[in-house]
């Protein structure tokens, strides 16, 4: 899709102006670019072609290179999440107690692979590196709450039960 | 103040250059080929190829000949067995990296890779092929962008962010899957920042990009002289 | 602010904490989750018996047995309690002053906490991370006008130096040695960076010390840009740490407001401000130059050093990096002495270091030790031991750059030296125990898939190689590698390790080249006798 630099926000749109005022502390300079798509990314979900364009004519970045940033890091997304968001850490201790199986079930029960979300928009599976509750291990993150030292039976039932899918 | 001359010894021959001056240059200005990819004379240098990689006395590491700055007594060496076997290994990763097949290429018989694969005597690969599954993008009314035949130098990226002050281009994604982007992941000939001035075509070292309408073999590239257009563009802009 | 203003409002503080004749501490860090409810539990049953006069209940940062967690502390009596809930709450208030709760009591004696020697934890769990004034009450910021008001900026330097710090962060360069590097160095601006980009999956120590004691960062960052002649400051955080960055964010603004950050500080000349930059996900981030890359707004990818951020860092300028153990180990240093630190641990490796286990062991959590203390005394002792009557294997360090420890080497000393020596190395203090139930070919396959997606994919050797590595630790996994798959594997872990650009390609063969030095048995046991004509197959 062609990007058309000069398209403009909606201008009583007031996600736009928290985002614009991020830009602003930082004087637009292009050291800011991180730090606006976290908050275009806060604001909106996800960052579109749109989002992006603007965010580049602001801060007079080439859009390639925004391009490039927004794809380096694993954090910011090109598509919109679905409804829930289930993250499963993948960090070296729940990898040992069993988070690799807990992966292969949601591929088998529920279709998805990491990074998917379900055709109707209900559940988006990601992965994170590590959050740093490896005392807990396994964890995953049903919508961000975080849940750890659960046996494969007690996930997959509180998983099930949280998306009302309980057998 | 003028720039003090530094002497050292490459190769077992004593050289010298200016302190400003690379192990790559020096070698260059004494006749001494050190392999090189992601190099280009006028481009910043970035070290990522790792071709040019030589041995330094006293140093137990390797160095990118393209961004170690000479010193005053440094001994290198560029040529050794195992200079040689990590320089096969790397071409060898670039071909199993994406789909090369040279006697299709545009490209065949004018690409820097297949002359590194040549001068290295490499005469099979033995890395098992990835095989990626990449897009060709033919969008542009002149010339065409064909990622399996790319090897990520970012010399295009470099000449048009650089030279022409475009930076259409860019690096997509991270790792094994990094490809050059256009834009916002545009169709090349829908960027709205492409000048179409060629130049990412010329200065890229096989036939991942090349003009529109080259059969086998048929791509010979035309180098732009960067270093003169830097030398110039800073003399007129006074 | 003055000194005496603020040894004022600590005191002034303390007074009103002794007023309390019983506190309550409840972990509140991530990895005791529903600490929340807990608080409020707590506060509702101190209310119901109208206490609140003579009770406090409050937050607190990570006790570190996170394996017994909730945890909750009663002061004065040092009575701690494991896996609390809500619904303990009454039981623990009722027994104020009285009797402990006995089903929830944790042994006093317990050699997780006996056995340790807290420097960096000294103040973790025992006051509240979002309290400047908890802090100045427990003597923060005491190092800091020490520093302002007595040492010249080579007077730090000096004794940093003399206390032997090394870098907490992974490969151990001498901390002193880098503070005089980027104070010697001309410029007009310099910047200081604290690297809080803990990117090793299984270490969590930088997280648990911003949650716990933000202020003891800071501190240490305030004195190191006094040190070497910064002005302006970046705390570069992982986003996948929400906590932490939000108690950071609160005692920067607490810290300016008190007038231990921003302009003048503390009525001298010196001047500094901080930021925060959030992480947005690339393990590579935590290499220095591509940390300053991502600092920059860029794609985090390294540059070929040098020249070395402590002469062109951030916007070319001199820049100092260390990361946040590293800062949190300055306050310390400065209030006790350099000598009294390099009393501390083994020749080379001065100090304590934190750890965190995780992994195959009873007592996961977050441990601080002298360093040259065993493996052994780490894991058994003050570890608990295996669960389930399963056997020790390896030890792995240093996660992805590291290497896996076996068994045999339980009653090596912990340092720099020693476990470089066995193939791995210290890294940021991640000790993931493995038992006899894993497969180590599955564990390395694992971190080599983590390098593959991790590598920034600049430089050829780690781009591709790290990638045709994974593809032939699957064959092994899959019990289908040949002779000629391990002959390849050795040499293209020989060629990541020595053509790779940065410390991540550089360190992504670790774990392989450390188990096939210590477990080959176990790559052998899973080839296939060669195709008849000697050829690899793709």
């Amino acid at each position: 899709m062609p990007v058309n630099e000069s398209t403009a926000p909606p201008a009583d749109d007031t996600r736009w102006q928290l985002i614009d005022r991020v830009m602003q502390r930082l004087d637009r300079r292009p050291d800011a670019l991180i730090e606006t798509l976290h908050a275009a990314q806060d604001a909106f979900g996800y960052l579109d072609s749109t989002t992006l364009a603007h965010i580049a004519s602001r801060l007079r970045l080439p859009p390639a290179k925004v391009f490039g940033v927004v794809t380096f890091y694993n954090h910011f997304r090109l598509k919109p999440k679905g409804e829930h968001t289930l993250a499963v850490c993948t960090g070296t201790a729940c990898h040992l107690k069993g988070n690799d199986k807990m992966l292969a079930w949601l591929r088998d029960r529920y279709h998805l692979a990491p990074g998917d979300t379900s055709p109707d928009n209900r559940l988006s599976l990601v992965e994170v590196r590590c959050v740093g509750a490896c005392a807990l291990a396994p964890v995953f993150l049903p919508d961000g709450a975080l849940v750890g030292k659960k046996s494969f039976g007690e996930a997959t039932a509180i998983i099930e039960e949280w998306l009302g899918d309980a057998p | 103040m003028t720039t003090p001359i530094l002497t050292l010894t490459i190769d077992g021959r004593p050289v010298s250059g200016l302190a400003t001056e690379t192990v790559l240059q020096v070698a260059g200005e004494n006749g001494i080929a050190i392999p090189t990819l992601c190099f280009l004379d006028g481009l910043s240098a970035t070290g990522a190829c790792r071709l040019c990689m030589v041995e330094i006395e006293g140093s137990a590491k390797l160095h990118p000949a393209c961004v170690t700055p000479i010193q005053e007594g440094m001994v290198v060496t560029t040529q050794s067995e195992r200079l040689r076997s990590y320089r096969r290994a790397i071409v060898q990763l670039l071909f199993a990296e994406r789909n090369h097949v040279c006697a299709v290429c545009v490209s065949n018989g004018h690409c820097e890779l297949q002359d590194l694969a040549r001068e290295l005597g490499i005469d099979h690969i033995d890395f098992p092929g990835r095989y990626p599954a990449l897009a060709v993008d033919a969008s542009h009314s002149r010339f065409v962008l064909d990622h399996n035949r790319c090897v990520l130098c970012t010399r295009c990226v470099r000449v048009c962010a650089e030279i022409e002050g475009a930076h259409t281009w860019d690096v997509k994604n991270r790792g094994i899957r990094s490809q050059i982007v256009a834009d916002l992941d545009t169709p090349w000939g829908t960027s709205t920042t492409c000048t179409g001035c060629g130049k990412c075509v010329h200065v890229c070292p096989t036939g991942a990009l090349s003009e529109k309408g080259r059969s086998v073999a048929e791509m010979q590239k035309k180098r732009p002289a960067l270093p003169y257009l830097v030398a110039n563009r800073a003399e007129e802009r006074r | 602010m003055h000194r005496e203003e603020l040894a004022a409002r600590a005191a002034e503080h303390q007074r009103r904490l002794d007023g309390f004749a019983h506190h309550i501490l409840v972990c509140a860090g991530l990895g005791c989750p529903d600490n929340e409810a807990i608080i409020a539990a707590l506060r509702r049953a101190v209310a119901e018996r109208q206490m609140e006069n003579r009770v406090l209940v409050r937050k607190a940062g990570c006790m570190g047995l996170c394996a017994l967690g909730p945890i909750v502390l009663i002061q004065p009596g040092e009575i701690a309690y494991q896996t609390v809930r809500p619904d303990d709450a009454a039981a623990i208030v009722a027994s104020l002053g009285q009797e402990p709760v006995q089903r929830l009591l944790l042994p006093p004696d317990l050699p997780f906490f006996a056995r340790q020697h807290k420097n960096v934890l000294a103040l973790s769990g025992r006051i509240d991370p979002e309290s400047i004034d908890d802090y100045l009450a427990a003597g923060g910021y005491g190092a800091l006008l020490t520093v302002l008001t007595g040492m010249r900026p080579v007077d730090v330097v000096r004794s940093i130096q003399e206390s032997g710090l090394r870098g907490r962060g992974g490969a151990g360069y001498p901390t002193g040695l880098k503070w005089a590097t980027v104070a010697k160095a001309t410029g007009d601006r310099k910047y200081l960076i604290c690297n809080g980009d803990e990117g090793d999956p299984g270490a969590f120590m930088d997280r648990s010390i911003l949650e716990s004691t933000p202020h003891a960062v800071l501190e240490g960052m305030i004195i190191a840009a006094y040190a070497v002649g910064a002005s302006q400051g970046y705390i570069y955080v992982r986003a996948e740490y929400p906590l932490a960055v939000k108690r950071l964010r609160l005692a920067i603004r607490e810290a300016e407001r008190s007038n231990l950050l921003g302009r003048a500080i503390c009525g001298s000349g010196f001047d500094l401000t901080l930021q925060i930059r959030l992480g947005a996900g690339a393990f590579v981030c935590g290499e220095e130059t591509a940390l300053i890359e991502s600092v920059e707004g860029r794609r985090g990818i390294p540059r070929p050093r040098p020249p070395y951020p402590a002469e062109k860092g951030l916007w070319g300028c001199p820049t100092l990096i260390n990361n946040v153990e590293t800062y949190a180990n300055i306050p310390p240093i400065v209030r006790n002495g350099a000598a009294w630190f390099a009393a501390l641990g083994t020749d080379r490796s001065k100090g304590t270091k934190v750890f965190a286990l995780t992994g195959k062991i009873r007592h996961t959590g977050l441990v601080e030790v002298p360093m040259g203390i065993s493996l052994r005394e780490i894991i058994f002792d003050i570890g608990g031991g295996i669960p389930d009557g399963h056997a020790l294997k390896a030890v792995q360090t240093g996660g992805p750059s590291g290497g896996c420890i076996p068994a045999d080497f339980l009653d090596t000393p912990v340092s720099y030296e020693s476990l470089h020596e066995l193939g791995s190395i210290m890294g940021s203090g991640g000790m993931i125990v493995i038992d006899e139930t894993s497969s180590m070919i599955d564990v390395v396959r694992y971190f080599m898939e983590f390098c593959m997606e991790e590598s920034c994919g600049k430089c050829v050797p780690c781009r591709a190689g790290t990638a045709q590595i994974h593809r032939l630790l699957t064959r092994f996994q899959e019990r289908r590698a040949t002779a000629a798959d391990l002959a390849m594997l050795e040499s293209l872990c020989d060629l990541v390790k020595h053509a790779s650009l940065c410390g991540l390609g550089q360190s992504a063969p670790n774990p392989v080249l450390s188990t096939l030095r210590y477990f080959r048995q176990e790559y052998l046991d899973r080839m296939v006798p060669a195709e008849p004509d000697g050829e690899v197959q793709p």
